[in-house]
């Protein structure tokens, strides 16, 4: 006899395999989230079915979007220009909504470097490439990118000669902002799908450029 | 309508005021003089939002453009290096 | 001495970055995921705004004592509880009720 036999619920009531609480200390505030949910859907707020739905759909958000974005820019001056126009609208040419929030693409130059950082949160283009790191929500490095950016980025392994300014992006409203990396050197006849392997989420972020290797 | 106040070019400074309360302008800004990069166009101002009042007031937001070496007295790099951060138009007041 | 409050961090001092990343667990997930819906044009019972207000509001201690979606639920939650949309009583029952069911699916032998 499971022990879920005898509290009364109803089917639609969410009960999912959890596989996070299996192992690993139980919080107060997993219980406040799983709580949450179940009173929201009982209430009628919202469904089962659309928080399976929202879940699968942010599962599917990642840097590779970004990086077929970006690749498809180096390759076609036009979609380049939409890129740099309106990147919900590129995102959506490539049959991905990034959703309601605007994303702005800001392009890296041989003089020019840009890094994004959001001091006060985290704000991210997750509707396009997902969530963001940790590190992109630390302390470190929400702090010190606005001060000291370059060493910030040497530790990411990331030296840039005095010539070139480090421009640092405070996404403090309501813009999300994306880098457009260079193209690598050497990618000359490479096929989109190979200059999107190119992209890292790291160089989408500015701390790192976009790679062969 | 939202006839914005500054545009691109304009020289801008941040005003020094520090309330508490949900404000988008961080700290490190304030004060400091920089230029009005664009203009993203108008959008609901977030200390009101945060609050509950969707009265729909807009604010004009704009993207400036500060020199690092303007922002921090002690900043370790180029003198090309800039930061640029969103502001929305009633944090900005014309060069002093 | 200007007040600087306490999520409002850029310029300050602090350690190296350590680029640490994990993948994220299921409730962390429905966190995002309830905020998310929460915030959606024909529903609009949360802003994007109003959570951060809130976890601006938890205040510096629990503010860096929590993880990132610990901060969220504990948001969401608080105006949840502001708009009436839960009731703490509610809340309360349900959060034991959860907790227990949970503590009884460990203890059943695999």
């Amino acid at each position: 006899m499971s022990p879920h036999d005898d509290h009364p619920h109803s089917h639609d009531e969410p009960h999912p395999f959890q596989p996070d609480i299996e192992d690993g200390p139980i919080t107060p505030r997993m219980v406040m989230a799983q709580a949450v949910e179940e009173l929201l859907i009982e209430k009628g707020i919202f469904t089962a079915d659309e928080m399976r739905a929202q879940i699968e759909m942010m599962d599917t958000r990642e840097p590779a979007i970004g990086g077929r974005m970006v690749a498809k820019a180096w390759l076609d001056p036009a979609y380049k220009e939409l890129l740099m126009r309106d990147v919900n609208a590129a995102s959506l040419e490539i049959g991905i909504d990034a959703g309601g929030i605007p994303i702005r693409a800001i392009e890296n130059t041989p003089d020019v470097h840009n890094v994004v950082v959001c001091t006060l949160c985290s704000c991210y283009p997750r509707g396009l490439l997902g969530f963001p790191p940790d590190w992109y929500k630390s302390r470190a490095y929400r702090s010190r990118t606005v001060y000291e950016p370059r060493k910030v980025l040497e530790e990411f392994g990331l030296t840039l000669p005095d010539g070139v300014e480090v421009r640092v992006h405070d996404s403090t409203a309501d813009m999300r902002y994306m880098v457009i990396p260079m193209r690598p050197d050497g990618t000359d006849g490479w096929s989109e799908e190979q200059l999107a392997s190119t992209v890292s989420r790291d160089s989408l972020i500015g701390v790192s450029v976009a790679k062969t290797n | 309508m939202n006839t914005p106040r500054f545009a691109p070019g304009d020289v801008v400074s941040v005003r020094a005021d520090h309330p508490p309360g949900h404000v988008r302008t961080p700290y490190f800004i304030r004060g400091r003089e920089g230029v009005v990069q664009s203009v993203l166009g108008a959008f609901e101002n977030p200390e009101e939002l945060a609050y509950g009042r969707r009265n729909g007031e807009e604010k004009p937001l704009y993207r400036v453009t500060f020199t690092q070496a303007d922002v921090w007295p002690r900043y370790d790099g180029p003198a090309n290096d800039t930061l640029v951060v969103d502001i929305y138009e009633h944090w900005l007041e014309p060069r002093s | 001495m200007p007040i600087r409050r306490h999520h409002d961090m850029g310029g300050l001092e602090a350690g190296d970055v350590v680029p640490s990343e994990h993948d994220f667990a299921l409730w962390e997930k429905k966190v995002d995921a309830i905020v998310k819906l929460l915030q959606m044009p024909d529903r609009k019972i949360l802003t994007t705004d109003e959570l951060r207000r809130g976890i601006e509001e938890l205040g510096p201690g629990v503010y860096d004592e929590l993880g990132y979606y610990e901060r969220w639920i504990s948001s969401a939650t608080n105006m949840l509880l502001e708009k009436g949309v839960i009731t703490v009583d509610e809340l309360g029952r349900k959060m034991s009720e959860v907790e227990a069911r949970w503590n009884a699916d460990r203890e059943v032998p695999k």
